[in-house]
Order: C-alpha cells, then sequence, then structure tokens
C-alpha cells in the first residue's frame, strides 16, 4: 500500500506540472489555432530564469515575478516577430516555424548558461504544487471566460477575419496570448527545476506533454488538468507496477488509441475535420 | 522574339525536361556529378554521400509532405526501420547489401502503411501529432528490444560487395548513393506524370474534391504512406551500410524534424528542391564546424559553443526561410530561370 501511495503522490506530482505546461498549450491552442513545438525550451527558459534570478540572492517571490514576465516578454516577441507574418500559412509552416523557434531558443539557452546540470536553490512541497496549479488554472480560466482580452482572443481562434472586422486587433492579441503560455511555461519550468534540478531533461517534457493535450482536448483547461493527472498517474503506474523504462512510451500508445477513437479529446470541442 | 515556352503538343508538355535549354542543364549537372568524385578531397567525398542519401529521404518525405499533403513527424523512425532491416538482414541470413535494400525499402513500406493509417481520419496538426507518437513508439522499440537490435548498443553491418570486392571507400560508395539518388529522382519525377501522382496531387490540394472526382481517397493515401516510406527506408539502409553501424541516435526525433526542415527550405514538391534542401541542411552544420575549428585557437571557449551554433543557425535558417520565401529554394531557383528565359528584354 505504501508503495501505491508513493506512486500516486509522484504520479499527481508530475501530472500537476504536465497539466500547467498543457494549459500553455491550450491558450496559444484556442488564440491562434497553432500548435506550439517550442514549449520544451520556454520550460528550459523559465528553469533557467528562476535559478539566476534565485542565484541572485533575491527574494523568491520578486525572483518568481521577475520570471515570469522575463518568459512573457519572450513571448510576445515570438509572437510579434515569427508567429505575425505566417498567419494564414498552411499547418506545415506553422509547425516548422514553433520547432525552428524550438531549436534557436534551445540553442540560445545552452548559449548562454552552457550544458552543465545545476540543482535549483528551492524545493517545493506537493502542496505548494496543487496551490500554484490551481490559482493559475482558475486564473486563466477566468481570463478566457470573463475578461475582454480573453474574448477577443477566443473570437480570434473561432475566425480571424471575422475578429480583424469587429477590430479586434489580431497582433495584440496574439502577443498577450503568447505571453500568457510562455509565463506559463516557464513557471512550470520553474517548478519543475525546483523538484529535479535545472537541466536539459527540463525541455524534455515538452513533447512528453502531447498525450495529455490530446486525451484533454486541445482547445479544453478542463482538459489540460484532467488529463495532466491521468498522464501523470498512468506513467507512475505502469513504471511502477508493469516495467520500468515502458512509462515513456504507455502515454503515446494512449495517444494513438485517442486519436483513433476521439480525435477532439474528452472535454475539446467536437471541431475537428474528418476526412 | 519568343516571350516564354509553349507546347504544342501533350508528349512534349509532359517530357521530362522541357526545353532544349533545361536538358543541356542536366547534361552539366549529370557530369559534374560523375566528375566530382575525381577531383575532390577525400572530406567533400564525404559530405557529397552524405547529401546523396539525404537527398534519397528528402524526396522520400516530400512524396508524402509535399506531394499528398500529409504531414510527416516519423521520418528518423522510417529510416530506422529501413537501417535495422537491412543490417538485421545482412547479418543474420547472410543477404547481400544489394538484396536487404530493396527487402527493407518494401519493409518500411509496409511498417510506413501501417503507421499512415491513422492518416484515414485525420489530417493537419492531427496527423503531425499521431506520427509524433509513431515516432516515439518505434525509438522505444528500438532502444528495448534489445535480444533484436542490440538496444543501445551499436549494431555493426558490413560494408557492401560488388562481385566479391569490398565498397567500404568513399569513393566507391559514392556510386551507389549517387546511382540511388538518381534512381529515387527518375522515378518521382515520372510518378507525378501519372495517374497515381496526380492522385496525390489533388488528395494534397483539395481532398474533398479529389473524391468527388473519383479518386479513392483511403487507397491513394496509403499507397503515398508506402511509395514515401520506400524511399526513406532505402536511405536509412543506405546509412547503416555507408556507416557499417547503426545506433539509435542516428534516428530520433532531431533527425525528422531535420528532413523536414530540408523539403521546407528546398522547396514542398519539388525534387529539385528536395536536393537544394539535402545539399544546405548537410553542408551547413559541415562549414560551421569548419569555421568553428578554424576560431578554436584563438579562443578555445568556441568549442563548448559550437552545437549550440549549429541548432541556432539551423532554427535561424528555416525561420528565415518560411518568413521571406515559403516556397523554398526550388522557388528562387525557378525565378532565375524565368528571369533568364527572357533576359535581356524582361519587362
Amino acid at each position: 500500500m505504501d508503495v501505491f501511495w508513493q506512486l500516486t503522490t509522484t504520479g499527481l506530482a508530475n501530472g500537476m506540472i504536465y497539466a500547467l505546461v498543457a494549459i500553455g498549450f491550450v491558450i496559444i491552442y484556442k488564440a491562434s489555432d497553432v500548435i506550439n513545438f517550442a514549449q520544451g525550451p520556454l520550460l528550459l527558459a523559465g528553469a533557467y530564469l528562476g535559478y539566476t534570478f534565485l542565484s541572485l540572492e533575491l527574494h523568491p517571490a520578486l525572483a518568481l515575478a521577475l520570471t515570469l514576465v522575463s518568459c512573457a516578454l519572450i513571448g510576445v516577441f515570438i509572437a510579434l516577430v515569427v508567429i505575425r507574418p505566417l498567419i494564414g500559412e498552411p499547418v506545415i509552416s506553422m509547425i516548422m516555424a514553433t520547432v525552428a523557434l524550438s531549436s534557436l531558443l534551445h540553442a540560445i539557452v545552452q548559449g548562454v548558461w552552457g550544458a552543465r546540470p545545476r540543482s535549483f536553490p528551492l524545493s517545493t512541497e506537493f502542496t505548494h504544487l496543487v496551490a500554484v496549479v490551481s490559482v493559475t488554472f482558475l486564473l486563466v480560466g477566468w481570463f478566457f471566460r470573463r475578461s475582454r482580452e480573453g474574448l477577443a482572443m477566443r473570437a480570434v481562434a473561432d475566425d480571424q477575419q471575422a475578429a480583424m472586422s469587429v477590430g479586434v486587433s489580431l497582433p495584440r492579441t496574439l502577443a498577450i496570448a503568447w505571453a500568457l503560455a510562455s509565463a506559463t511555461a516557464g513557471l512550470a519550468g520553474a517548478l519543475l527545476a525546483s523538484m529535479v534540478g535545472v537541466s536539459q531533461d527540463v525541455a524534455v517534457v515538452g513533447l512528453r506533454v502531447f498525450p495529455v493535450v490530446i486525451l484533454g482536448g486541445l482547445d479544453s483547461m478542463v482538459g489540460a488538468m484532467i488529463g495532466g493527472a491521468v498522464i501523470g498517474l498512468l506513467e507512475a503506474y505502469t513504471g511502477g507496477y508493469v516495467g520500468s523504462g515502458l512509462q515513456r512510451v504507455v502515454p503515446f500508445v494512449v495517444l494513438l488509441a485517442i486519436l483513433m477513437v476521439r480525435p477532439y479529446g474528452l472535454f475539446g470541442k467536437k471541431r475537428m475535420e474528418r476526412v | 522574339m519568343r516571350s516564354g515556352v509553349f507546347y504544342t503538343t501533350y508528349a512534349a508538355d509532359m517530357a521530362l525536361a522541357r526545353s532544349p535549354l533545361a536538358r543541356a542543364r542536366l547534361v552539366l549537372f549529370a557530369s559534374c556529378v560523375l566528375v566530382l568524385p575525381f577531383v575532390v578531397s577525400s572530406y567533400w567525398l564525404s559530405l557529397a554521400n552524405q547529401i546523396a542519401i539525404a537527398t534519397v529521404g528528402a524526396i522520400g518525405l516530400n512524396i508524402l509532405v509535399g506531394y499528398t499533403g500529409q504531414i510527416s513527424l516519423g521520418q528518423g523512425a522510417f529510416m530506422a526501420v529501413g537501417a535495422y532491416a537491412s543490417g538485421l538482414a545482412t547479418i543474420a541470413w547472410g543477404l547481400s547489401f544489394w538484396i536487404s535494400i530493396p527487402l527493407a525499402s518494401l519493409f518500411t513500406a509496409a511498417v510506413g502503411v501501417f503507421f499512415g493509417l491513422p492518416s484515414l481520419r485525420l489530417k493537419g496538426l492531427y496527423l503531425a501529432i499521431a506520427t509524433l507518437a509513431a515516432q516515439q513508439i518505434v525509438e522505444w522499440i528500438v532502444t528495448h528490444w534489445t535480444a533484436l537490435t542490440g538496444g543501445t548498443e551499436a549494431l555493426v553491418v558490413p560494408a557492401p560487395t560488388l562481385f566479391g570486392a569490398r565498397i567500404n571507400t568513399d569513393f566507391g560508395f559514392y556510386w551507389v548513393a549517387v546511382g540511388a539518388a538518381s534512381a529515387t529522382a527518375l522515378f518521382t519525377a515520372n510518378l507525378f506524370r501519372s495517374r497515381t501522382g496526380r492522385a496525390f496531387l489533388a488528395i494534397r490540394d483539395q481532398d474533398v474534391a479529389a473524391s468527388a472526382t473519383g479518386v479513392n481517397v483511403f487507397r491513394y493515401k496509403l499507397t503515398a504512406f508506402a511509395v514515401s516510406s520506400f524511399f526513406v527506408g532505402m536511405a536509412g539502409a543506405l546509412i547503416a551500410h555507408y556507416r557499417t553501424i547503426v545506433t539509435w541516435e542516428r534516428f530520433t526525433l532531431e533527425v525528422s524534424i531535420l528532413y523536414l526542415a530540408m523539403i521546407i527550405i528546398g522547396g514542398l514538391g519539388s525534387i529539385v528542391g528536395s536536393f537544394l534542401g539535402a545539399a544546405v541542411m548537410t553542408l551547413l552544420p559541415a562549414l560551421i564546424a569548419t569555421f568553428g575549428r578554424s576560431l578554436q585557437t584563438s579562443n578555445p571557449r568556441v568549442a563548448e559553443l559550437l552545437p549550440a551554433a549549429q541548432e541556432a543557425v539551423f532554427g535561424l535558417v528555416v525561420l528565415l526561410v518560411l518568413i521571406f520565401e515559403p516556397k523554398g529554394l526550388g522557388k528562387l531557383w525557378s525565378n532565375v530561370k524565368i528571369y533568364f528565359r527572357l533576359w535581356p528584354f524582361s519587362y
């Protein structure tokens, strides 16, 4: 029973991180119909920035705020320089743009901080994790449902031209979405680094989150939370009970199965086009 | 005074080289390829081999992504299947390289059809994620099925032989790789003059319209996956026998992305573009490495920064092409041709 509880807490802790990263995906998908393959390096940037600000012996809250703000600025830069000229291009261009961005960001992080792993000066308890993720979830959820900018974002995702014709500024909306998503990713990166240390491994999570977003639905916040928890637990249990190493592949098998049966995920809108 | 190239017969319109100038360019390029190995050093020859193999893989991926419009992030996985299949066939069954390569390509085509099945229900973004899952699953199988593939250990593969002579030099392998690349290019050029190829194009441009005009979308999508994976598997098998060693690190997601970058930079749906992309993406890291080594004597920190610099340039090049010339280098090349067609009286 001890093993079971241990696996459950580990699974849920990882799941919370996954959920946070998945929320970043959902924000960008909701606002611009783009899947962000550059999420991994954004996590890495958050981890290294958090590490750097904490090493300056700033107050943890101030360090966290600075990390979030710098990540948000990176996001604004990405939206205005890279994403904006590509609006209306085919899916493959968008995918490759975020992939290329991912290489570029990763290279910059590596060039600035080097490849040597560091230990993060703070450690997080499980309760902190749950609190941070829940607050983020509520804030982002409120933002999309109630705030003017959030509504504009949903309008843009629904139909870019219609949104522009009623006076929504596309660049502004994109910039806000990417700022929000990057800040979320930075937060997730810093949290993850406080659990496993600052190293290249942080970036790998950006890829492992795909099963989460597909399970929950690409445009659902609730889906991101529940998908994160489910995939986190699934990984922990398969790793603990079935065989270690297997936890890396089982989520992707689940992902394929979901894509075949219910491509819009558990909570996503049934908008996707069938062939 | 000609104001353009016009065709008066269907045969002329369908020809591979559609004007005397095109024929002359082809002959010039072919003679350069034939003379190259006799004049360059072995370092450049090994780069030429890599470009030729990458061209096979890039054309294979372009058949699927550029011509049929099905996005695949599973290139690395399919190359791994080809490499391991050919390597194991030569080791376990003692088959000759000349038989194992087509066998491995056929096997990869079968695997490609299997992982192409999701494409029957999914498109665009969702298909890309499905092939990403295929990549992860194949990578995991290769590294964990130790009894078959040797897991994370390297698999040692014999070099090809021809009439008892081992082809283990860059010079010898050059002819194999260039032969494979030319055959692939010729096959693909012909494929898109045929009914099957036109069906692929129709599916890419508008799948509903294609199916309304009588194209069996399911069948042709799976055919596209099979043909594409055939060449991708061939590229993997060629790499295995060229390096005479197979390790899983050569077939990760980064490789899938590298090949996608090749066809984006070169141009989607273009054979010349596939070659140009393969050449740029092979030469660029090599040039940066050479440049870095020349700086290293003055500044030792350069060596540490080299991998990051290569990655940064890769990302930057892809982004710049996407933003400024989304149709790729192939488009630039045809712009040049169009400009000189009417030169000096262009208006």
